[in-house]
């Protein structure tokens, strides 16, 4: 039997401290980045998960490949919330370079748990602190050096096992998943916890954060946004797919990319889908570009420093009116910035991505249910509306781990827009008899195409980012260029009607104040109103799904005194995106609550910086 | 019969004129080297029978970038932006393998803007015509050096040019294109033999025409005149094709020069070759180059070709079917994998 320094908790002992916390605190995980703690921390959560109760797991990581440090809080809610809390109740110290400042940065009655050597008992005497003789037991599970660095995380999944009331069958369960159909890497690790889990249960008394089994995650799964946005397009029939490394919208890709391989090669080996690593990205989008003129289903993803490289193509495929799907997974800038932090600072340089007139739809997934819905609806909107048309993430969504409903198969077919067919050239007496590229025969803006190999003599375009005239014959006359720069203005105009409308997520009567957030801040979001709520202010809640705006933003801001925009970056990016939409004087309304620190919102702060607003 | 018929109008082996291959206008200058391949161009598609609705033309930004709209109308095309031409080919040819790609581009475009997207799309090996209208200057822009231009080379204005000139066959080679060759506006016979050989290669030819800009070099002190090519101009072999559809059996002499079969079963026969070139052998081909830029020769023809390495689209394993016009029902899984996926996740 190992014996630890510390038999039992130690530290805090007012009663206050005392009283049992059930479902509802949130636990970081201090490590050194490149130590393979994320399979532990996966693990850890999963387990919670599978006793149903509402759990989610944010990965603060630096950039960088290994030894600096790096965090991973889980928070367990029993009332359902996800975002990112502030402080947390639970620390797992791991990392000597770190230790000491986040056992300060806690609150006091918080739990320590912490590799023996660190001897973190010392530094306060209002924790509870548990120490664990990692490297004793790690010992014992396997020789080989670099496993028992791994292994010493799955230990501590099972200390926390029995400080949290969890049960092991679980946690043995979620290594499974973890580690599926890997029999020794399962067995090594269920080893690991069990070890860790009889250490603690011999030797330190049960926390007072407990986790009671509920039954919240019946069907659900746990997903990342940038897998449940590959397998919309997946699900939307991909066909064309190029990319340029980045982070942290590389995972999208290459999650995309093990789908296509198991998904969509025949029988024969032969792919439905071709994948192409780009020089850069703006050969990316030329790509995409390239094989939407030629009729594919064509995507790219990427981050702001990917954006920016794609302005002059944006612009092209906004003029020539070539459908494009580009997401971009945000995260912290400007230039090459804060890579692995997030943010939402890409708003205002992508909607009018390029030079001249351009303006661009961009979708706002919230959750990833919505990357993976946006995911499809993206191509749709895109062949529908004959433009390039950016979904709008962040790496919060993107790269963290989210419990979800199940995903819906698209009920609907595919939406490949206005595309004329070499019959559909021959139909006699139609207007397609005398095809036109850029005429507005519907009136809604959006002309027809043909694409390359159509057959029919003629059906062939000249596609161009230069002036053309509506048969795509170039063109400096004034009158011509007008009436494309107008009719482009009525396919914006038609883009409002198509794209996911705004979402009145809260409506109480007589509410005077509005919110509207947008993207990953909806979690904070909501939290934020209960938290309002408890201090007596009722507010509204609209949250985007898009740009183009509907009428109903417009509506919104009309029927509230003061309206409170979230976002996720310094210059009140959305704000400044409403104010160029809304009537004149409801401008005066808008009021702004930004976050820029790199790490995901957190409800207390949307709290009190609309309190702090309230007051003045 | 008292009236005399119209002579019948002469068509190809698909029945096509040469009309039908025509495009719109040329608005570039008179007597632009570029025209003269347009005509080429024209004339090539037609002897060659391709269907025109089945080729896409591809072109970046400059004079060069402007004449895919005067030939092929019946073909689709895509002017894009400066220098990015082989982004946009690489989609499209990604996109419908089956169709036929032709790109063109200048001097500005490929060697100085273009330079990376060019060098990528050399090293892919991918299924389609390049061609460089090079003429050392920017056009549009009133006759700025451009990076292809020799030293030594004289602007009207009297600048001199100091920097070396990047030779774009010798990259090409380097980076793996397939087929490469350079060739001269004013040479309608070996420009029109070697579009043909193109026609028929499977991966990237890369064709260097030089084509004098009439306007902005075309004086004495430049090395991209009429007058400087053709007093320079070193032709490396002699280039006979003939096509796959056409089951002619020529009879060489033996030792009198090399046949290549090319990928759809076309031949080129190279004769009065330079004692000891070999055009499938890169280093041979790359020295020959570094000893005419020595040389100030302008040397043209067949520097190199291999007819085997696989091209990009080859790599990719694609369905016979073009992505471009896959249906629903091969493109989305069906629920069953949703389903699966989402169990994996729970």
């Amino acid at each position: 039997m190992v014996s630890s320094g510390i038999a039992v908790g130690q530290g805090a002992d007012s009663s206050h401290d005392r009283e049992p916390v059930v479902n509802n605190f949130s636990i970081q995980v201090a490590t050194v980045n490149g130590s393979g703690s994320q399979s532990a921390n996966s693990v850890l959560m999963r387990a919670i998960f599978r006793m149903g109760v509402p759990v989610s797991g944010k990965n603060l990581f630096p950039s960088n490949i290994a030894g600096l440090p790096t965090w991973f809080t889980i928070r367990v809610s029993k009332d359902g919330y996800v975002a990112r809390k502030r402080v947390s109740e639970l620390l797992i110290a791991m990392n000597p370079e770190s230790a000491a400042e986040d056992v300060h940065a806690l609150k006091a009655g918080a739990v320590v748990v912490f590799d023996e050597p660190l001897k973190l008992e010392s530094l306060r005497d209002d924790l509870v602190f548990y120490s664990v003789p990692f490297d004793k037991l790690v010992g014992p599970l396997a020789p080989e050096p670099k496993l028992k660095k791994l292994l010493r995380n799955m230990i501590y999944v099972g200390v926390m096992a029995h400080l949290l009331s969890l049960e092991m069958a679980e946690v043995e369960a979620a290594i499974g998943k973890q580690f599926s159909g890997k029999k020794r890497a399962t067995e090594v690790n269920v080893a690991a916890a069990r070890a860790g889990y009889e250490f603690a249960a011999a030797n330190l008394s049960r926390s007072r954060f407990r986790v009671e089994r509920m039954n919240e995650n019946a069907n659900k799964i746990i997903i990342d946004g940038n897998a449940a946005g590959a397998l919309g397009a997946l699900f939307a029939g991909v066909t064309v797919v190029s990319w340029y490394p980045i982070t942290p919208s590389s995972s999208l890709i290459e999650s995309l990319i093990e789908y296509l391989k198991k998904y969509r090669v025949d029988a024969d080996g032969r792919a439905s889908f071709a994948v192409v690593q780009a020089e850069d990205e703006m050969a990316a989008v030329g790509m995409v570009l390239g094989a939407s003129w030629a009729g594919a289903r064509a995507m790219t993803s990427t981050s702001g420093p990917g954006i920016s490289l794609m302005a002059e193509m944006a612009g092209l495929g906004y003029y020539a009116e070539i459908p494009a799907v580009i997401w971009d997974v945000q995260r912290a800038g400007p230039s090459t910035g804060l890579p692995t932090r997030t943010a939402q600072g890409d708003l205002l340089s992508t909607a009018f991505l390029s030079h001249g007139d351009t303006r661009h739809p961009m979708l706002l997934p919230a959750s990833v249910e919505e990357c993976f819905e946006f995911g499809m609806a993206a191509f749709d909107l895109a062949e529908r509306l004959q433009t390039p048309v950016f979904v709008l993430s962040d790496l919060d969504i993107g790269m963290n781990h989210w419990v979800s409903d199940p995903f819906q198969y698209p009920a609907a077919a595919l939406d490949r827009g206005k595309v004329l067919s070499k019959q559909d050239l021959e139909r006699a007496g139609s207007f397609m008899r005398s095809f036109a590229r850029y005429a507005d025969v519907d009136g809604d803006g959006i002309g027809y195409r043909t694409l390359p190999g159509n057959g029919h003599p003629n059906a062939a375009w000249f596609a161009r980012g230069s002036g053309h005239n509506e048969k795509a014959q170039y063109s400096e006359r004034p009158e011509d260029y007008v009436n494309n720069l107008d009719r482009l203005k009525r396919k914006w105009e038609t883009a409002r009607g198509l794209v996911p409308a705004p979402v009145a997520e809260r409506k109480t009567p007589g509410a005077k104040i509005g919110i509207i957030a947008y993207g990953s801040s909806h979690w904070a979001v909501v939290e934020s109103l209960d938290q309002l709520d408890v201090g007596q202010i009722s507010a509204d809640y609209l949250r985007l799904r898009a740009y183009p705006f509907s009428a109903a933003v417009n509506d919104f801001v009309a029927a509230h005194e003061r309206v409170y925009v979230i976002d996720q970056n310094r210059d009140a990016q959305m704000m400044q995106l409403i104010k160029l939409d809304i009537a004149a004087a409801e401008v005066v309304k808008l009021r702004s609550v930004c976050y820029y620190t790199g790490h995901p919102l957190d409800a207390r702060f949307v709290t009190e910086s609309i309190v702090s607003q309230e007051q003045k | 019969m008292a009236t005399t018929p119209n002579p019948p109008i002469k068509t190809n082996r698909i029945g096509l004129a040469v009309i039908d291959y025509r495009g719109g206008k040329s608005t570039l200058c008179a007597g632009c080297g570029h025209n003269a391949i347009s005509e080429r161009i024209i004339d090539a598609f037609y002897e060659m029978g391709i269907e025109p609705e089945q080729v896409a033309k591809l072109s970046g930004i400059g004079c060069s970038s402007k004449s895919p709209a005067y030939f092929l109308g019946r073909s689709h095309s895509f002017n894009s932006v400066h220098g990015r031409m082989p982004s946009i080919a690489t989609g499209a040819a990604v996109a419908n393998h089956k169709m036929l790609h032709i790109g063109v581009s200048g001097d500005g475009d490929t060697a100085s803007i273009g330079m990376g997207q060019f060098a990528h799309l050399m090293r892919r090996n991918l299924p389609m015509i390049y061609i460089i209208e090079d003429n050392g200057v920017y056009g549009l822009t009133k006759g700025q050096f451009s990076a292809t231009a020799d030293v030594g080379s004289k602007l009207r204005s009297g600048i001199v040019n100091e920097l070396p000139a990047i030779d774009t066959c010798a990259l090409a080679i380097e980076l793996g294109a397939t087929f490469v060759a350079r060739s001269f506006s004013g040479d309608k016979k070996q420009l029109l033999t070697l579009l043909k050989a193109a026609i028929a290669h499977n991966g990237t030819v890369l064709l260097d025409v030089i084509s004098p800009c009439v306007t902005f070099n075309d004086h004495e002190g430049s090395t991209k005149s009429y007058k400087f090519t053709k007093d320079h101009e070193e032709m490396l072999q002699e280039i006979s094709f003939v096509p796959a559809f056409e089951e002619i059996d020529v009879e060489y002499e033996p030792g009198s020069g090399i046949e290549i079969t090319l990928h759809d079963g076309s031949k080129m026969r190279l004769s009065k070759l330079e004692e000891d070139y070999d055009p499938t052998h890169r280093i041979t081909a790359l020295k020959r180059l570094a000893e005419a830029r020595e040389k100030s020769e302008v040397l043209t023809g067949l520097f190199y070709v291999d007819p085997e390495r696989p091209s990009f689209t080859d790599l990719l394993n694609l369905v016979e079917q073009p992505l471009a016009a896959l249906p629903q029902e091969t493109t989305r899984p069906a629920k069953s994998v949703l389903d699966e996926v989402m169990e994996e996740y729970r």
